[in-house]
């Protein structure tokens, strides 16, 4: 195995990893500042931060010889023998040379600044930089302007790291961002007439090291210290890229990416990043009603928990079947729990797929990232549950079709479905037109079925609804998600529901008559014991999650 | 010292010397056709190593030994760029042998072209020379018409298509992964080396980029032959075996406060003092000399003291100065202030900066600002040891950027402030006499406009 020397200790690498010196330091413990790279972009050596002495040992006689000047950590490959130092004298002034040059331009305006307090700029100054200001320049000055519909640029802070040039040119491919005039006058720009309009935008925020990008979704909306961050999966379509929900007092405030190399890699979509908003909309749904007599009234959900699984005994024991669309916003623990939970009230209840969201083609980026056109997080995961209770996996469809042909008469479709695009359930179509509602809802009325609705807004059909149950948003559920690749991710919630909203995992916990809290993972034990499909779900998930087939081989 | 007889210049001053009948009277492209049918291309890398030929573009490496860092058996293509991004101040050679002797030039890029089995030359030109453009251009198209360019000339197998590219005017052009990047059509950014040019240059192909002078030179070589380029100039110290001398004649811009200033050429190792009086007619206006820059500014300040210096290869760093440059000697007379030429000089790389690595494009700025506060009568002693620290950790040589730029921009900084501290230190104290001991911070002046 090669061996690298970072400060003196020993730490072996891969024999075929391409390492460079700041990774290898990494896997030591050290961390060696740095601006200009990052790992999904090209080398550019440029901000001069990650200077470092290396040098090499000589295999056979162990002895060291330095490279006789700094050189750029990012830039410089780790391999058997290569020597880093980092902590010496020569490396800290220059760090602290480089911090000083950083700061001669930059207005230094942090009291209103947005990236303060996640700012690598204020961190790695009061790591490495001096305390003495020893430059009488005054600051650079350009106007903040808007380069696009998302992002507004602060061209004053930019340290000229060049990331988000980089990123429109490697990673979304559209080259809008380019490096304007030269020397201490250079800023970012747009070319005029061509905006920073892709559907990865959002990203040049988040790869910005200070605070030049500024996400007008997020701009001037919360301090980031207030923020608490949650691991999270993005639900907005079947990619479940890895995010991080950060959050305040049960509002979100903005999704970040979260490296995950499997799934995602660094970056999000734009309709995922501000897909969240839906959450905090004021149209959504936040108390259960049940219909009696005609006349929709609120209820509580202790009434719920007891009266809905009498109503649905009720309705089964006239001869007719239970059917359940499980929606694919659901998790797999919920998905199992309302399967376990319809086959309990009725042995040969129908359990379908519920309705699929889809918004055209797959689109693929020449980073490597694609966003999916089936817009919902967990069908696959939905079909492995009900696979385990009906091999044939019945599509939304053909419960339709049931319905149609009085084959029900107790119907129960969880939906949950988001605004699609990001944008006000009231401007959004609904996720079900008039003419499929009314295949569902006509019978339903004629026949007096029990019909059970559990979604985040109004739709055609909850009109019709006997039991109208407000469902959770994306970051209100725990469990796990299987992404269209098979790769299983598991999450905590990351902020409450409104208040008098029930997560579908509580409300099924309480009926199938569980005691104490819901337990997602004591339901994915129970799952993984009973399906080979979801097996490798009986142990933790590591938080980049896993690949189902992996345990699916190794058990068939 | 006998009158040199010019060679790289001969045709200079002669009626139509920018024709290919012109060219080929004085013997030009018969060198090419017969190294063409006669020899290899390793024979002619062969030639210019043992001429011991340094590029002329400044930083004087052997040219031979550069063209043999190409990747035996490449399947190619491999590339020639032909750096005549002339913009070093006080150089001006390039412009005289492209616009008077153009086909010298190109037959120097045909040879180089056939040793490094290029089929593609470019030469690139800085965007001030519109005259070389028109001159480059004709004698490009005469010798496509006379069959020295294009498929399979005069019946061989070698094929070579030369293009002109203009830059945008910008010194950064200048430095050879500058150069490619320009001519891919990017900004002009100098490219993190490894890989070097020989391995990836020009659309990540092995490429060569020489000077125009080191093209001029290498016809000269084919004509003259190695004895000749030999003959001429100081040879290698015997007692240093990685002293590749300086072998053959150069062309020396002479400017400034000199009564005839001019580009010269005359053997390397000619001495400052000998250049100014014997070409350039001595020191303007009777006056005495205070300095000269030796090869283009980045190079330092030579004190007249050191105006023995011999002006080879060599010479210029045992007086502290980075080395001969691109050989434009800039002569200014006892009358000029330190303090001006420094940050005249400042002011050059503060502008020229191309913006990429924050040493330089921080500090050169930085530089700048301090220079334009002391001329304001607001400077401080401590301003000198700032000016040194910022011309000492600038650079390629410290390590703290991509390019020599920065070194370029540093050196006359700490080459000067060493050899003239005294005149820095009177200037200081005459114009800020209430503040030139204060060492705390001082408040930003206006920005005043420098371009």
């Amino acid at each position: 195995m090669p061996t690298v020397i970072v400060d003196g200790r020993e730490i072996e690498i891969g024999a075929d990893e391409r390492l460079n010196c700041i990774e290898a330091a990494r896997r030591a413990g050290t961390e060696i500042p740095h601006y200009c790279w990052h790992p999904g972009l090209s080398v550019v050596a440029s901000c001069r931060m990650c200077l470092i002495e290396v040098g090499s040992r000589d295999a056979e006689t162990g002895k060291i010889s330095m490279v006789p000047k700094l050189v750029p950590g990012c830039q410089t490959p780790a391999k058997d023998g290569t020597v880093i130092v980092t902590q010496s004298s020569t490396v800290i002034e220059s760090r602290a040379r480089v911090e000083e040059a950083l700061l001669i331009d930059h207005p230094i305006d942090c009291p209103i600044c947005d990236k303060a307090g996640e700012c690598l700029l204020q961190d790695y100054h009061f790591e490495h930089g001096k305390a003495e200001r020893r430059a009488d320049i005054l600051p650079f000055t350009s106007k903040k302007r808007d380069v696009g519909p998302t992002v507004t640029l602060f061209a004053d802070r930019c340290i000229m790291c060049t990331r988000c040039v980089r990123f429109t040119r490697e990673v979304s491919g559209t080259g809008e961002l380019m490096v304007n005039s030269r020397g201490s006058k250079e800023e970012i720009d747009i070319f005029p007439g061509y905006p920073l309009d892709n559907k990865l935008s959002g990203n040049v925020v988040d790869l910005c090291p200070v605070g030049a990008l500024g996400d007008k979704d997020f701009l001037y909306q919360q301090r980031v210290w207030f923020l608490k961050r949650d691991e999270g999966v993005c639900g907005g379509c079947s990619a479940g890229c890895s995010i991080h929900v950060e959050h305040n007092q049960d509002t979100v405030y903005r999704l970040k990416p979260r490296e995950n190399q499997h799934v995602n890699k660094w970056w999000i979509c734009d309709e995922g990043r501000y897909g969240w908003h839906h959450l905090h909309d004021p149209q959504r749904l936040v108390e259960p009603t049940h219909r009696q007599s005609g006349q929709s009234l609120p209820t509580e959900w202790s009434h719920v928990v007891s009266e809905l699984r009498a109503n649905l005994n009720a309705a089964v024991s006239t001869g007719g079947r239970l059917g359940v669309a499980v929606s694919p916003m659901l998790t797999v623990e919920e998905a199992w729990m309302l399967c376990t939970l319809a086959r309990e009230i009725d042995p040969q209840a129908l359990l379908a797929v519920g309705h699929v969201p889809s918004r055209g083609e797959d689109e693929s980026f020449p980073g490597g990232f694609t966003i999916r056109g089936e817009k919902c997080p967990n069908r696959v995961g939905v079909e492995h549950v009900i696979a385990a209770f009906d091999p044939t996996v019945p599509k939304w469809e053909s419960l339709l079709e049931s319905v149609e042909a009085g084959r029900c008469s107790a119907v129960w479709i969880t939906a949950a479905y988001p605004p699609a695009g990001s944008r006000p359930a009231a401007e959004s179509e609904p996720w079900i037109d008039e003419a499929t509602a009314a295949r569902v809802a006509r019978l339903c009325e004629q026949t007096g079925t029990c019909l059970v609705v559990q979604d985040l807004f109004e739709s055609p059909l909850s009109a019709h609804a006997t039991w109208l149950l407000p469902a959770a948003g994306f970051a209100e559920r725990s469990g796990t998600w299987v992404n269209h690749a098979q790769w299983a991710q598991h999450f905590e919630r990351a902020i409450r529901p409104p208040s008098g909203v029930w997560p579908e995992g509580r409300l099924f916990w309480n009926m199938l008559g569980r005691r104490g809290l819901y337990d997602p993972a004591a339901i994915r034990r129970e799952a993984a014991a009973a399906s080979t499909a979801l097996a490798a779900l009986a142990e933790d998930l590591p938080s980049v999650g896993l690949d189902l087939r992996l345990q699916q081989l190794a058990t068939t | 010292m006998p009158p040199f007889e010019p060679v790289l210049l001969e045709a200079i001053g002669t009626p139509e010397s920018h024709t290919i009948a012109s060219y080929r009277a004085r013997g030009g492209y018969a060198p090419f056709e017969k190294l063409l049918a006669e020899k290899q291309p390793v024979d002619v890398i062969e030639l210019v190593k043992s001429a011991g030929l340094r590029g002329r573009g400044g930083a004087g490496f052997p040219t031979g030994l550069k063209w043999s860092f190409l990747p035996k058996d490449h399947p190619g293509p491999v590339y020639l760029c032909v750096n005549a991004d002339e913009s070093e101040p006080g150089t001006f050679n390039n412009r005289i042998l492209m616009e008077d002797d153009p086909h010298q030039v190109i037959e120097g890029t045909m040879i180089s072209s056939y040793a490094t089995r290029a089929t593609t030359a470019y030469i690139y030109l800085r965007y001030e020379y519109p005259h070389a453009w028109d001159r480059l251009q004709a004698a490009i198209d005469e010798a496509y018409a006379a069959g020295l360019l294009g498929k399979n000339i005069k019946g061989s197998n070698f094929s070579l298509d030369i293009y002109l590219h203009r830059g945008a005017a910008a010194y950064i052009c200048g430095e050879e992964t500058g150069l490619i990047e320009s001519i891919e059509g990017k900004r002009a950014w100098p490219r993190i080396k490894p890989p070097f040019p020989a391995i990836e240059g020009v659309f990540r192909k092995p490429t060569v980029v020489n000077n125009i002078e080191t093209m001029a030179c290498v016809a000269q070589i084919a004509r003259r032959g190695v004895d000749w380029f030999r003959s001429i100039g100081v040879p290698a110290d015997p007692a240093n075996p990685r002293d590749p001398g300086s072998y053959g004649p150069k062309l020396y811009c002479l400017s400034g406060h000199v009564e005839k200033p001019g580009c010269y050429e005359a053997p390397l190792g000619i001495t400052l003092r000998e250049l100014i009086n014997e070409y350039g007619g001595g020191v303007w206006k009777g006056r005495k000399a205070k300095a000269a820059i030796p090869g283009g500014i980045s190079m330092g300040l030579m004190t007249e003291a050191e105006f023995d210096t011999p002006l080879d290869f060599k010479g210029p760093g045992t007086v502290g100065c980075m080395g001969l440059g691109t050989a434009a000697v800039v002569v200014i007379d006892e009358t000029v202030s330190i303090v001006d030429f420094l940050h005249n000089s400042c002011r050059f790389f503060a502008h020229e900066s191309c913006g990429q690595c924050t040493p330089c494009r921080e500090g050169t700025n930085w530089n700048l600002r301090i220079l334009e506060r002391i001329r304001a009568g607001k400077g401080r002693l401590k301003d000198l040891e700032i000016l040194l620290e910022n011309g000492t950790t600038m650079g390629m040589m410290p390590g703290s950027t991509i390019c020599g730029l920065a070194d370029g921009a540093a050196w006359p900084i700490k080459n000067v402030i060493h050899k003239f501290r005294d005149e820095f230190e009177d200037y200081i104290k005459r114009t800020n006499p209430e503040g030139w001991m204060v060492t705390d911070p001082v408040p930003a002046l206006q920005i005043v406009g420098a371009h």
